[in-house]
């Protein structure tokens, strides 16, 4: 299997939905989308970990991953119990016009 | 007395001080009576219990208490080390017994005499600070442990002549006091400075057992020291040339000013020359300057008395001349005779001070001889105690101040210093015209017809009162009693008690000192003699011959004293308008003398015009306002500058934070894969 899929093309993946994920928090406004590609700089680091536990032998990389999983999970339910706070509030979604907090 | 509870005589009236000084507004006066008296009382008791103890155990001479249980060490670092130590000798009793003996009496007389006056609680916790610092003071091991005493003595003596704080002239009396005080502790501040550097111990014990172990040392640094020191004692004990506060300093309560202005705390700088006779013996030069600074004091500061109208102030300058004697004593090595007369003085210094204070009272607050005389029919306890306190400042045997002045005058005439003789004369000057000055005073207030205004017997009290109010000589102390009687009348029995006890102290206050050559044996000289016999070189041979000379110059003295009795009952009494007369034949003369020389304002334009100008434009000016408020305008404008440059980036922009973010994070990332490489070859 080693032989079959080289380390770099798993790195090279997740790089690129990391990668995927910064853009598109940076340039979307929708709040559900900036929260899905949070979820996508997640998996994209889990994988990098599984990729390299597989290369090394080591289950420590995998038991990062059910951590990383769990923490994600309950980062979603908060957020998205944010994200319904706003909408009721504010009746949209968009984050520019989330800027209370400003100077 | 078990020497371990030495510390419990400063620290009750401490106590007192705590308590009256925190509660005591909320307390009623008796309480407040109760308080101040108690914690007084009993260390007066503990010096009672003490000289028996001392008595008894066969004089030991010195009991010291270093840094037991209570205390700890104070200061202790490699090589130098103080310890809250105190020390009881025959010179420490003889304070001790003046202070807490006479700041008892005062104590008890200050009870009627603030009776009638708002902040009566903050009165009593101020005079119980002032004796703890000075019971301090003299019971202290260290110079630094006296300096604590000397400078709190000094912080009382601010707060109490500014008691009436709502006057100007008493605050800034009190101002005048502290700071004219300040550059004579300067001088003590250098002098333990060179005695840090040069003995490497602050310890009496260890300095002066250096200077005894060395007897071959003299001058040199020990003469910087002893001058060093002078100037801290002439600012305490109002010398020239800083006498200039003490007579200001008459705007306090008059019980402070008997207190603290005249028997005690004035006595401090003459306690501590004596407490370092051992350094100032190893100084000819130093011992030279103190007699001349002593005896030009005295006749100075008598000059100015002879003229004063307001009776406080004849006595400040009575009391600062008093205390040139006691330097001249031991300018010329008569240590003991300085303590005899700091001791009679006193007496009767602040019997004279309670006295007058007793008629400023029976007056509802006039100071000014001019409005007072024929007072003897009006108030008779106060005319008897207040003519024992004269004769006995006049130097009359058998009262107090004839043997102990004339002790001074004497050793002053066998001294061996070279103008020994000179400064006996001026001396004697000074007698006369402290005689005369005295029975002026004297016959002013007591004889001769009532000037003041008769407002007992009229029935248009109102018109009387007011015209009192108005008048500028009335001061502020009488504001709390105008209203509560404007008839003449004796003082309450409460004043009255220590008057007639300090009338009798100062009659028989002498007789401890009489000298050999009046078939006496001169006690106090003896019982001071294990402290001063050390390096005494002073010591007079007692024989026939100088009991001749003692005897004739006493009866020179005492003739001298009767001249200015004879002088001021003709001026004052018999023809009264000669002095005046006299006044206007040399009227240039006359208003010199009576503005006191003009030396307040010689000093505010010498020293006091130039140092604020200096502050003002150098200080304030420049040093101020450019670099004190530049500094502080500069770091706040930089700190504003920053913030508001930064404070954009908090735009509120969730996506300017991710971006700014990334960017972070991305070059965090570049200086950890490439940083390492550009920087540490």
């Amino acid at each position: 299997m080693s032989a079959s899929v080289p380390i770099a093309w798993y790195l090279i993946l997740s790089a690129v939905l990391f990668s995927v994920g910064v853009a598109s928090f940076l340039i979307k406004r929708n709040v559900i989308t900036i929260f899905l590609s949070i979820e996508l700089m997640l998996n994209a680091v889990n994988l990098t970990f599984v990729a390299f536990s597989h290369m090394w032998h080591q289950v420590s990389g995998q038991i990062f991953v059910f951590f990383v999983m769990v923490v994600a999970a309950a980062e979603s339910a908060v957020g998205l119990a944010i994200i319904i706070a706003i909408f009721r509030t504010r009746q949209t979604l968009n984050v520019d016009q989330v800027n209370l907090m400003k100077l | 007395m078990p020497a371990s509870y030495l510390w419990l005589i400063p620290l009750l009236p401490f106590a007192g001080f705590l308590i009256n000084g925190t509660v005591g507004r909320k307390l009623p006066r008796a309480l407040v009576t109760a308080v101040a008296l108690l914690f007084t009382a009993i260390p007066a008791a503990l010096w009672v219990w003490l000289w028996f103890t001392m008595k008894a155990a066969g004089a030991p001479e010195v009991i010291n208490v270093v840094s037991g249980p209570p205390f700890g060490s104070w200061i202790s670092i490699t090589g130098f080390q103080i310890d809250f130590a105190l020390t009881v000798d025959h010179l420490t009793l003889i304070m001790l017994g003046v202070v807490t003996g006479v700041g008892f009496l005062i104590h008890l007389y200050s009870v009627g005499y603030m009776a009638h006056e708002e902040g009566y609680w903050r009165f009593f916790a101020y005079l119980n600070l002032f004796m703890f610092f000075m019971l301090i003071l003299v019971l202290a091991e260290s110079f630094l442990l006296l300096f604590v005493g000397w400078e709190g003595v000094g912080l009382a003596s601010y707060l109490l002549i500014g008691f009436y704080f709502k006057k100007d002239s008493a605050a800034n009396a009190g101002k005048k006091a502290f700071i004219v005080n300040r550059i004579g502790d300067f001088g003590f501040l250098l002098a333990m400075f060179l005695l840090v550097a040069q003995f490497g111990s602050l310890s009496f014990e260890h300095v002066f057992n250096a200077i005894s172990a060395n007897p071959d040392w003299h001058g040199g640094i020990l003469t910087a020291i002893a001058l060093l020191l002078l100037v801290g004692a002439a600012g305490k004990s109002a010398q020239i040339p800083l006498y200039i506060w003490l007579p200001d300093a008459m705007e306090g309560p008059t019980p402070v000013s008997a207190l603290i202005h005249a028997a005690t705390m004035v006595t401090a700088g003459i306690y501590m020359v004596a407490r370092c006779h051992t350094l100032f013996d190893r100084s000819p030069y130093a011992l030279g300057v103190v007699a001349i600074i002593g005896a030009a004091t005295a006749i100075f500061a008598a000059c100015i008395g002879l003229v004063q109208h307001d009776i406080k102030r004849v006595l400040a300058y009575s009391t600062v001349s008093q205390l040139g004697y006691m330097f001249l004593a031991c300018g010329v090595g008569a240590y003991a005779a300085g303590i005899f007369h700091l001791l009679t003085h006193a007496f009767f210094k602040a019997l004279l001070f309670l006295a007058a204070g007793s008629v400023i009272h029976a007056l509802s607050g006039e100071q000014d001889m001019r409005r007072m005389g024929g007072l003897r029919k009006h108030i008779p306890v106060t005319f008897w105690t207040m003519t024992m306190g004269v004769i006995a400042i006049a130097g009359l045997p058998p009262w107090a101040g004839f043997f102990s002045k004339d002790e001074i005058l004497f050793r002053t005439f066998t001294s061996d210093n070279p103008i020994g003789k000179l400064l006996w004369f001026v001396g004697l000057v000074t007698a006369g015209m402290t005689s005369f000055y005295m029975f002026r005073l004297w016959f002013k207030t007591f004889f001769g017809e009532s000037r003041f205004e008769e407002a007992d017997s009229l029935t248009q009290h109102g018109a009387a009162v007011h015209a009192r109010s108005t008048s500028t000589l009335v001061l502020e102390e009488d504001h709390g009693r105008s209203g509560h009687s404007h008839v003449v009348h004796e003082s309450p029995w409460i004043m009255l008690g220590p008057l007639v006890i300090l009338a009798i102290l100062s009659i028989i206050g002498g007789w401890v000192g009489v000298p050999a050559a009046m078939f006496g044996h001169n006690e106090i000289e003896h019982f001071l003699e294990p402290v001063f016999a050390n390096g005494s070189t002073a010591e007079v041979a007692i024989t026939a011959t100088s009991h001749g000379l003692e005897l004739v110059l006493a009866a020179v003295s005492v003739l001298t004293a009767a001249l200015g009795f004879f002088i001021a009952y003709t001026f004052y009494y018999k023809k009264p308008g000669t002095a005046a007369a006299l006044a206007q034949r040399a009227p240039g003369l006359y208003r010199i003398v009576e503005n006191k020389f003009y030396i307040d304002e010689i000093y505010g334009a010498l020293i006091v015009t130039p140092l604020l100008m200096f502050t003002r434009i150098f200080l304030g000016g420049l040093v101020d306002s450019i670099v004190v408020n530049g500094s502080a305008k500069a770091a706040g404008a930089t700190t504003k500058g920053l913030s508001a440059l930064t404070s954009r980036i908090q735009s509120g922009n969730i996506r300017s934070y991710a971006g700014w973010l990334a960017l972070g994070a991305a070059a965090v990332l570049v200086v950890m894969i490439f940083g390492r490489s550009l920087w540490m070859h």
